[in-house]
Order: structure tokens, then sequence, then C-alpha cells
């Protein structure tokens, strides 16, 4: 489970940055999504790899992290989509506006001369 | 709760985010009352800051713990006041009462809900600076970017937008790199609580070790992208440069944040008791800093037009601050913290009085330049000239004023607190000792020569502005527009006046970063006691 995590991290940075680096805006929106994909399971997984631990104590067991899921990176990273969801939109439409102020898709708002 | 002096430390996130909301209801046509309630609440933010600042200053009580949800440190987020974080409240207080002021004959009116952006925006400068847990500290940067991104694009435009995209990109990754870091501290040692995890360095397996700092660094990073560090910065002056002069004069203070979370977060993590981990990363940001000085005297050199120009000088003051820093010495950090507020003062002031100057000009000296230059008439000015013998008026000479002081303020001119800040930088690490390093000369080489730089570009843009293209009507100033311009240039005679005061508080400040007992000692005594509540014993 831990070589198919990583990999999956690994593969959506990768793909990420790459573009990020491209010169269309809607590219570059794509590339930060993906790589906010792969940064929301890299906080998940900082909490360790289980499968079938509790999500909550039960009732007259003493507190342990080996007994239960630890809550505190699914709290972060539920927070992280929230914020990261939030930007994407508003980078959209500022995508958006500078396609119709500038009448091109690049990400510096005229072509590069050739 | 014993009393409202415990809410004392939440108030400053609390007032504006219900006074940006509740400008969001009320119908954008009903401008004078946003900007009522917009400046009631900024004023009654400065009031509260200078408050706190007066709560902080009371050595290890000062330090004021207020546990969110009443939930103990370890598991709840708790906000912190010290000295610090009450040193910064304030300066945000007077740039946010000044920036409004300033915004209220003109700016308000360049876009939609520019009062609920900018109450946000105080919002999460303030609990930016308040918040004592790492992730937390990644939720106020992330509502103070938002409310940054709209005011930058505040009064929309070509350049805005353009400038606007790079500025929105750069900073969404940054926040992406700021994630990673805080997960990877936070998958090592087990907590978020800055106080906590200060106690937690020292003990880590020689193993783990490398992971943290590499998560420390990565941390480190998305927080030197936002102080403009060098190769992390060529974003910085571009986007300030389009800002509306109100916007610009309150974001400038971002980058400030950057190097607040960089202070507070190494000397905090990294400082004497973090054991082998100690001094983590002090050469990067003297090394970056100088990197960052030379990088924005070149710039300041190189600009042609005045609002670039306050832009690059936004990157020597955060290049000079980060060296300072990165020195790792008690006395120069109080001399850096003289500097940060001097600068803070003095480069939003400059965003003002730019933008006032750029009024009178902007309506045909830029097309006059090219058709002059164009057909080549240089006689031309003569006939011009008929009107040259009345007196400079009034606003073209406090408009002078205001540049000049301004000037003398970044450059580190003697009369001002510029000069001040810059020696009591250089003055402790001369003082040091009879070998002083090799860094050090470079310190005192880069910082005197980005004054030189300073001077000479300010001269030129100055003898460009007011006296080679003397327009015949001087630019439409409004009082509410100087006014703010004159309270920051106060602020800082004040500061240069009562210079004594104010380093020792920032020395008081200086020593409770590098020996940050008080600190933790306030975050886990609250831990420990469950049932109390609100502020220290």
């Amino acid at each position: 489970m831990e070589l198919i995590l990583s990999l999956g991290i690994g593969v959506l940075t990768g793909s990420g940055v790459w573009l990020l680096l491209r010169p269309r805006t809607f590219q570059v929106i794509v590339g930060l999504s993906l790589l906010s994909y792969a940064v929301n399971l890299f906080i998940f997984s900082t909490g360790g790899l289980r499968t079938g631990a509790e999500p909550i104590l039960e009732g007259g067991r003493a507190g342990n992290l080996a007994m239960h899921a630890d809550p505190v990176p699914q709290a972060l990273v539920l927070t992280a989509i929230v914020i990261g969801f939030a930007t994407t939109a508003l980078f959209l439409v500022l995508l958006l506006a500078a396609r119709g102020l500038t009448g091109t898709d690049h990400v510096d708002g005229k072509e590069k001369s050739r | 709760m014993t009393g409202w002096m415990d809410h004392l430390t939440i108030a400053p996130i609390v007032l504006p985010m219900l006074a940006g909301a509740v400008m969001m209801l009320i119908d954008e046509r009903q401008r004078t009352l946003k900007a009522v309630i917009g400046m009631a609440s900024a004023l009654a933010l400065l009031v509260l800051a200078v408050l706190a600042m007066t709560v902080a200053d009371q050595g290890a009580a000062g330090v004021r713990v207020y546990r969110l949800g009443d939930w103990p440190a370890n598991f709840g987020i708790v906000l912190v006041l010290d000295r610090f974080a009450a040193l910064m409240l304030v300066l945000t207080g007077i740039l946010g009462v000044a920036a409004l002021l300033f915004s209220l004959p003109r700016w308000q009116k360049a876009g939609a809900h520019f009062h609920s952006l900018f109450q946000f925006q105080l919002m999460g400068l303030n609990g930016a600076f308040l918040t004592g847990d790492l992730f937390n500290l990644f939720v106020f940067f992330e509502i103070m970017l938002a409310a940054s991104y709209g005011l930058a694009l505040h009064g929309s435009g070509l350049a805005r937008v353009r400038a606007g995209l790079h500025y929105i990109a750069i900073n969404l990754s940054a926040s992406l790199l700021f994630l990673i870091g805080v997960s990877m501290i936070y998958g090592i040692s087990g907590t978020l609580n800055m106080a906590d995890l200060a106690g937690r360095v020292a003990g880590l397996a020689a193993e783990d070790r490398g992971l943290l700092e590499a998560g420390a660094a990565i941390l480190g990073v998305a927080f030197l992208i936002k102080a403009g560090m060098w190769p992390l910065g060529f974003w910085l002056p571009n986007t300030y440069s389009t800002l509306g002069a109100a916007s610009a004069a309150i974001v400038s203070i971002l980058s400030k944040v950057g190097v607040y979370a960089v202070l507070r977060l190494w000397l905090l993590v990294f400082g004497d008791g973090a054991g082998a981990s100690s001094g983590f990363g002090g050469n990067v940001l003297l090394v970056g800093g100088l990197l960052t000085i030379g990088f924005g005297s070149i710039a300041v050199l190189a600009t042609q037009s005045m609002a670039r120009l306050a832009g690059a000088s936004v990157l020597v003051s955060s290049g000079t601050l980060l060296a300072a820093i990165g020195a790792g010495q008690l006395s120069v950090t109080g001399g850096a913290l003289f500097y940060l507020s001097s600068s803070v003062l003095a480069v939003a002031g400059f965003f003002l009085v730019v933008e006032l100057v750029e009024r009178g000009r902007a309506v045909g000296a830029d097309v006059l330049a090219v058709t002059r230059e164009a057909y080549g008439e240089g006689d031309d000015e003569d006939s011009d000239d008929g009107g040259a013998g009345v007196a400079i008026p009034a606003t073209m000479a406090i408009l002078g004023i205001g540049f000049m002081s301004s000037a003398l303020l970044l450059a580190g001119l003697p009369p001002l607190s510029g000069f001040l800040a810059k020696f009591a930088i250089l003055s402790p690490l001369l003082a040091a000792g009879p070998d002083v390093p090799v860094t050090t000369w470079v310190l005192m080489a880069a910082l005197v020569l980005s004054g030189l730089a300073t001077v000479v570009a300010m001269t030129r843009a100055g003898i460009d502005a007011f006296w080679a293209s003397p327009s015949d009507e001087a630019p439409r100033v409004r009082v509410a527009e100087i006014a703010p311009v004159l309270l920051l240039l106060a602020l800082n005679v004040a500061l240069t006046v009562q210079a004594g005061p104010a380093m020792r508080y920032m020395e008081d400040t200086a020593r409770s970063l590098h020996a940050p007992r008080d600190y933790t000692g306030a975050v886990k005594a609250v831990a420990r006691t469950p049932g109390t509540t609100g502020g220290t014993q």
C-alpha cells in the first residue's frame, strides 16, 4: 500500500509540476489542481497507513494511536481541500478575466514572438 | 472567563471578520455607510493593538494565551499574544487606518467589495501574527492571501490582471509547499503547536532529525517566497508596482509577514534549546538576505517608474531584515525589529506618495516624453517655461517633502529613523569583538551600498518628477489623501525622537524571541491546567 500511495503522489506531483511550467493558463490551473491532490494525499499519509483502524475511540479503552486512526491529518486534509478549492475557483475567474482582457491564454498575457 | 481583557487576544481577529461580513450584506451603493463601518473597525483595531502592546510589555506575565474552544493547548488551537505579535499588530493597525483613509476619496470606488476585502485582509494579518499553531498559521495565511488577491486586482485593468495571474499562481504553489512542510513536521514531531514543537525538537531521534529539518526547510521556502528572498522574489516588484496605492500600502506588510514567520519559528524551533538542530539554516538566511539586498539594489537602480522603485525597495528592506536575522545575534535582532517598524511605515508611505505624484504626471508626461523622443524636440521646453516663475504650488511642496522624507528613510540617511535602524543593526555586529568575521563586513558593505543605490535612484526619480518636468497644474490632492502620508511620516519622526523607549521595547522583544522560555512556558502552563481559561496566571 505504501508503494502504491507513494507512486500515486509522485506521478501526480510530476505531472503537476510539468503542467505548472507550461505557457497556457489552463495547463497551469490543471497543474495546480494535480499538485494539490498530491499534497492532500501526502498530508493524509502522515497519519500512518493502516486499514481497518477505528475512526474514533471505543468506550472503555485507553486512548492510544495504535488503536485508532490519527484524526489530525484527516482534519488538516479537509481544511486544505476546502481552501484549495476556493483558491482554484478564484484563479479560474482571473484566468477568464485575463483571457478576455488580453485575447490570449498565454500566462504572460501575450504570445511569445518567434 | 474573568473579564473582557481576556478576550483582548482574539478581538483583533473577530472585529474585522464581523465588520467585513456585515459589509458584504450592505448594498454597494451605500458607500458612506461602508466607509464609516470600515473606518470605525480600523480605528478600533489600532486601539486594540496599542492596548495589546501595553499588556504584552509586562515581562513574563505579558505573554497571554487564549485557548480557542477551551481545549488544552496540545489538542486545541491557541492564540498567543507576546511582544513581537503586539508590535506587528500595532504596525498593521497603523497601516490599516492610513491605507483606508487614503482610499476614501478615490480608491474605494474603483471596484466592488473593497471595504470587505480590506477588513478580511486585516483579519488575516492579525490572525497570522497571533496564532500559536502551525496549521492555523496556514489558514490565516490563506485568508490574508485570498483578500490580497482581491485587493491586488482591485481596480482591474490589463496590467493588474496580468501581474495578478503570476502573483496568484506563485502564492498557490507556495501554499502547497507550506502544507507539505507542515505535514512533514507533524508526521515527525506529532504536534502542530509551535511551543510544544520547540520543546520536542531537542529530544528527536537522530534519524528523524533530517526529515524534520527538511520539513522546516520546505516551510521556510514558503515563507521566503512571501518575503521575496532572492531567487524566490522575482514576482514582487512586478506585482507591487501594479497595485493601487491604497492596496499597495496594506499589502506591502505581507512581505513582512514572511519575515515575521521566519523570525518567530526559526528562533523558537531552531534556537539555542534545539540540541543538534540549533541554528539550522542560519547561513541560508544570511547569504540569501545579502543576495536579496544585492538584487534589490540593482532593481532599484534599474527601474524607470516610481512604482517599481517602491516595489524594489521592498526587496531591499526584506533582504536587510533576513540578513540581520541570519546573523543570529540577540542585539542585532533588536536592531532588525527597529528596522522592520521603520521600513514598514516608510514603504507604505512611499507607495502613497508615489501614487499622488504620478497622478499629476500620468495625464500627459508619458505621451510628452514619447513625442519628444520621436521628434527630437528639445527647444520647445523654453516656450513652455513661461509660467515657471510662479512658485511651486503648495501641494507639490508637500508632496516633495513626503517624497524626500521617504527617500531619506528608505536609504537610511541621518535625520530620520531609517538611519537609526541601520545603525542599530550594524553597531552590535562591529562591537562583537576584535576579530570581525567576513560576513559582517559584507553585510555592512551591502547595507551601505544599498543605501547609496536607493539615494541615486530616488534622486533621479525625484528630479524627474519635481524639477525637470513641472506640470502646469499640480495634481488634485485631497486632505484625506495627504493626511495618511503625513501620518506615516510623523510616526517615523516620533520613532526617531523616541528612539530610546522604542529600542528598549525592541530589545526586550529580541530577548524574549531568543530565549522563548516565557512563550513556551505560558503555553504549557495553560496546557496543564484544564478548567481555567483565558490569559495566563
